[in-house]
């Protein structure tokens, strides 16, 4: 991989082709496990492992996978990985395990995952997919994590709820004064659509404002030159 | 210019909202009369709140600050809000209502005639679902209003004297604690809620808002459908309930003269940005949101489904105008 491949694949996975914030994939995890920071993330961190671990086995077997059944194949490239995420989850997490559920298991369907390993790795070399999936899943992580703290910062007033569910003894963050009523929507399914809406637009804002200010760069340079 | 005989008379937002404010003074000056001045606390409170989310949106969004922000909408958004909110609801709760009003459910959609959901009833379901113990603190008659004040102002807590459920409140835990045995005249000759024929003192609140309301009407301000839709299912989805079963459904005029019943008739049903536009879809809503309000009241976990009701409708509203358009003229209809 050269360095501008390397600087281009984690530039489109984190900003420019973000899965939550612009390419909207992999929504239904998204919003239902964001209730928190310790949720979002793990449940972010296990969809990183698997992206990577899928992108890297299918860019190393595309040439032997028939371009006719390569849905079929990468779904089950997928499924397996997944089952060991969720074996691990169990055996070493096992109380956050609990809470995020049925949700690992649906790593499997989660469009991201499948769109990644269809677009990119099937199309190029190992360690170049393997980095497209780590930096993707770390897009995905990072909007998990901010939604999830929005959420629970707004609902409870907290933050990093349940840590101890991934470090033994951590204590979560009373950020707001303990008599804040809590606003419980934002915890509730439709606080994740309208802050999600928030952070679809701050991105918005902040790409129409680079754009508006290269143009104007642009704009001043051109006398200058001519 | 006006060769014929025209009649022209200038109707404005401004002018129509400034009606529809007045035509909410019968209303207010009956809370007022049995429920103390702590209302209109609340109302100042929600303007406030109102105009300056209202100042602050217009401003980002690069809007004519004086144009925008003199036309009333927000105003009337604001006092509808705190009508329908519990009057002793701390400040915070009604200044971040009406925040999330104008600036969520109205700019955020692309402002005054735009936004799909009624503002006012938006930020009530928003709020009764984050709030729902600040939600049901409804005064009891006669409150002094340095006790109201103190409530609002969150400077002294609720001693439970003070607050009292209202009608529909009342009448639905009544129900729940007599069990198998209770039955709706009985809990309605026990408790201090109720009244004549609604509950105490809101149903001369209810009797204001059609007062002002029957006003609009004859002001034109909004055409006949929405209100006699809606009231007229009401009436005959509660009567059809009550003839079935009285033990269990109170009367027709009990659920026309309680609840926010009356202010949705004439104030929310009646919304000229999110209702319908056509005749028959006028008709149409004002009914459909009758049914819905009448089956979550009767058997669902709120004690009034009204704001429910209007919201869920206001969905369908692009669907009902694109099927009640009357066809263009000279063309059939298919």
């Amino acid at each position: 991989m050269e360095r501008t491949e390397i600087f281009e694949i984690a530039r489109n996975g984190l900003w420019k082709q973000n899965p939550a914030l612009t390419q909207l994939l992999g929504l239904c995890p998204t919003l239902a496990i964001s209730t928190s920071v310790v949720n979002g993330a793990s449940l972010g961190l296990a969809t990183v492992l698997v992206m990577a671990l899928a992108s890297a086995l299918t860019a190393a077997l595309r040439n032997l996978i028939p371009y006719e059944i390569r849905i079929p194949v990468f779904i089950l490239i997928i499924a397996s990985l997944v089952t060991m995420v969720d074996l691990a989850f169990n055996a070493w997490f096992h109380s956050l395990y609990l809470v995020l559920g049925i949700f690992i298991p649906l790593i499997v369907v989660n469009c991201i995952v499948l769109a990644r390993v269809e677009v990119f790795a099937a199309k190029n070399g190992v360690l170049s997919s393997a980095w497209d999936g780590i930096t993707m899943g770390a897009g995905l992580v990072v909007v998990l994590a901010l939604l999830g703290g929005l959420r629970e910062l707004l609902g409870a007033g907290t933050l990093f709820g349940g840590i101890d569910m991934v470090f033994e003894g951590a204590r979560p963050l009373h950020v707001l004064p303990e008599a804040y009523p809590g606003f419980l929507v934002a915890i509730l399914p439709p606080g994740a659509f309208l802050l999600l809406g928030f952070l679809i637009a701050g991105r918005n804002w902040l790409e129409e404002r680079a754009a508006r200010r290269a143009r104007g760069a642009a704009h001043e340079a051109r006398p200058a030159a001519a | 210019m006006f060769t014929s005989p025209h009649i022209t008379r200038a109707t404005s937002v401004r002018a129509l909202m400034v009606k529809v404010l007045v035509a909410l003074v019968p209303g207010i000056a009956a809370y007022v009369w049995f429920f103390g001045a702590g209302i209109l606390v609340s109302i100042a409170i929600a303007s406030a709140a109102a105009l300056a989310g209202e100042a602050a949106m217009l401003r980002a969004r690069a809007k004519p600050l004086g144009l925008f922000l003199g036309d009333g909408s927000a105003l009337v958004t604001a006092w509808l809000l705190a009508l329908s909110f519990p009057p002793l609801a701390p400040w915070w709760l009604v200044a971040a209502a009406s925040l999330f009003a104008i600036v969520v459910v109205k700019h955020l959609y692309g402002g005054l005639g735009q936004n799909p959901f009624n503002p006012a009833m938006a930020a009530f379901c928003a709020m009764i679902v984050a709030f729902p113990a600040l939600m049901s603190q409804w005064p009891a008659p006669g409150l002094p209003f340095d006790v109201q004040l103190g409530l609002i102002l969150g400077t002294s807590r609720p001693p439970d004297a003070v607050t009292a459920a209202t009608a529909l409140d009342a009448l639905r835990t009544g129900l729940r604690e007599a069990g198998a045995k209770g039955s709706v005249p009985a809990v309605l000759a026990s408790g201090p809620a109720f009244g004549a024929f609604g509950g105490h003192g809101w149903e001369w609140v209810s009797a204001g808002y059609a007062l002002g309301g029957l006003w609009l009407l004859q002001q034109r301000v909004f055409t006949w459908h929405v209100p006699v839709a809606f009231l007229a299912a009401f009436a005959l989805i509660a009567t059809g309930f009550h003839l079935a079963d009285p033990v269990r459904h109170a009367s027709a005029l009990f659920h026309l003269a309680s609840g926010a019943t009356m202010l949705a008739a004439f104030f929310i049903t009646t919304d000229p940005v999110t209702g319908s536009t056509t005749a028959r879809g006028k008709l149409i809503l004002g009914a459909a949101v009758a049914l819905i309000a009448y089956l979550i009241r009767a058997f669902g976990a709120y004690p009034d489904g009204i704001a429910f009701a209007v919201l869920l409708m206001d969905m369908w509203v692009p669907l009902i105008d694109r099927t009640t358009r009357p066809p263009v003229f000279g063309h059939t209809r298919k």
